[in-house]
């Protein structure tokens, strides 16, 4: 199918942020067409572990998460099987009396977004996960998180999105974005509105964003059902993830719906290099084996690692690139892309059909990154 | 020659006597098993490359999922576990 030579919107990137804004603009009833260099949800979208999860690392990023959960909650019905959609929660696990102590803090937030969460003692910890070491204090249970099959996901929108009118190109490379357009190749194709969702890649074609590739490792089990039944995330995970400067590992295991179980998590800044480090490699799996020794038994059948687009100040760019006329971007979501797609594609979709967005926008809007290069920051 | 000495293993709670040295794929097969495993889709899995490689004879070993019954070679009180014991 030929793209009309002028549509409503251009959204460069058909990974899980572009599927979703195509979504939500093509249901606006905008003309909108997608395109992907490669393949639709096979960068950053096919890497990724999958976990809708509320995250409070910062009062922006709750509101985010939050918004995006209540987003794939709605269209939870509508998602084909193979999203694999599985509601397991997430536990925050605790170490020590400290941590599981510090978790009352976590739980107001989440309670100020009316997110539900249970504190556990060790005793509920191992009753409900028996497989983690003993010694530890506890952690916090979010019972409304869930996991779902990220690649499968970003196709589902984009067949929502085709319903409405949209058009996917797959393997058409931007080679750079103009006013009201992008220039491929020998196209150039014309809208009033380009949506830069090129994820790790977008700063190749808006040079001004400050997005670098975080990459990360991940391993997967052969199958084990219920080794675990939670996503389990470190309670220093948050740290770990925080640190821009430096390597760093956390534990973070994920059960799936084909009774994987899936490891990880790596972070490191070492440009476009896709090799596995064994060095971090073992970190990580180390790390594991530290929460859940058992996991030795369990056979890892592969093994892969991806480029979580990061940003300085770890919030995603949504809103108008003023510098470019007709210019947004949806980008920079690091190791959240996944949950907050959905909250990206609405907050994007009001600022373009210039509705009040249901949170307060300022705080994504990319042209923050120009203030801050502006005043030498 | 000597007869060659026989251990009992017990494949899904049944016991079995079999010459020793030999591979839980072989004494399986031996006994007329045909499936030893099931796919994600529910298809019968059975040994196809006899040397580790193919990963489709995995059954259970003494409680140890994903073990490759043609690497192993069977001993007394061998537990054995295939897909018709499983749910």
């Amino acid at each position: 199918m030929t793209a009309p030579s002028r549509s409503d919107v251009i959204v460069i990137g058909a990974g899980i942020v572009g599927a979703a804004c195509a979504r939500a603009l093509a249901r606006e009833g905008l003309r909108v067409v997608v395109l992907d260099a490669d393949f639709a949800g096979g960068g950053t979208t096919a890497a990724g572990m999958g976990h809708l999860v509320i995250m409070d690392d910062s009062p922006e990023q709750l509101a985010l998460t939050a918004l995006s959960m209540e987003s794939w909650r709605e269209l939870r019905s509508t998602l084909p099987v193979e999203v694999e959609y599985d509601a397991c929660g997430t536990i925050w696990v605790a170490e020590d009396r400290e941590q599981r102590d510090a978790v009352a803090n976590k739980q107001a937030a989440y309670r100020e977004h009316g997110i539900e969460s249970e504190v556990l003692d060790a005793e509920g910890l191992y009753a409900i996960e028996p497989n983690l070491r003993s010694g530890l204090a506890g952690g916090l249970l979010v019972p409304g998180d869930a996991v779902i099959y990220p690649p499968r996901a970003a196709l589902a929108l984009l067949d929502d999105a085709r319903r409405h009118g949209a058009i996917l190109r797959e393997g058409c490379r931007v080679d750079a974005i103009v006013d009201n357009g992008v220039r491929a190749g020998n196209e150039v194709l014309y809208a009033d509105i380009v949506v830069n969702a090129a994820g790790a890649a977008s700063a190749a074609l808006t040079p001004e964003l400050p997005i670098v590739p975080r990459k990360g490792h991940l391993a997967i089990t052969d199958r084990y059902p219920d080794f675990c039944r939670h996503q389990l995330v470190e309670l220093g995970y948050l740290t770990s993830a925080h640190v821009m400067t430096s390597d760093s590992v956390a534990f973070n295991v994920q059960p799936r719906a084909t009774g994987q179980v899936l490891i990880g998590s790596s972070r490191e800044l070492v440009g476009w290099d896709r090799s596995t480090n064994h060095v971090v490699l073992k970190q990580m799996l180390d790390r594991a084996l530290q929460f859940m020794p058992s996991l030795s038994r369990l056979n890892i059948i592969r093994t892969w690692t991806g480029f979580r687009p990061a940003t300085p100040d770890k919030l995603p760019l949504i809103g108008a690139w003023t510098p470019t006329r007709g210019l947004y971007v949806a980008t920079g979501h690091e190791g959240l892309g996944i949950t907050t797609s959905l909250g990206t594609a609405r907050l994007l979709t009001d600022l373009v059909v210039g509705r009040m967005p249901s949170i307060d926008a300022a705080a994504y809007a990319p042209t923050r990154v120009l203030t801050s290069v502006s005043a030498g920051l | 020659m000597n007869a060659p000495t026989s251990v009992t293993i017990r494949v899904d709670g049944r016991s079995l006597r079999v010459a020793e040295g030999t591979t839980v794929a072989a004494a399986l097969l031996n006994d007329g098993w045909l499936e030893f495993r099931r796919s994600v889709s529910g298809e019968s899995r059975t040994p196809l490359c006899g040397m580790g490689i193919c990963h489709e004879c995995r059954v259970i070993i003494n409680d140890v999922e994903h073990q490759r019954a043609c690497l192993v070679t069977v001993s007394e009180g061998l537990r054995v576990t295939t897909s018709a014991a499983t749910p």
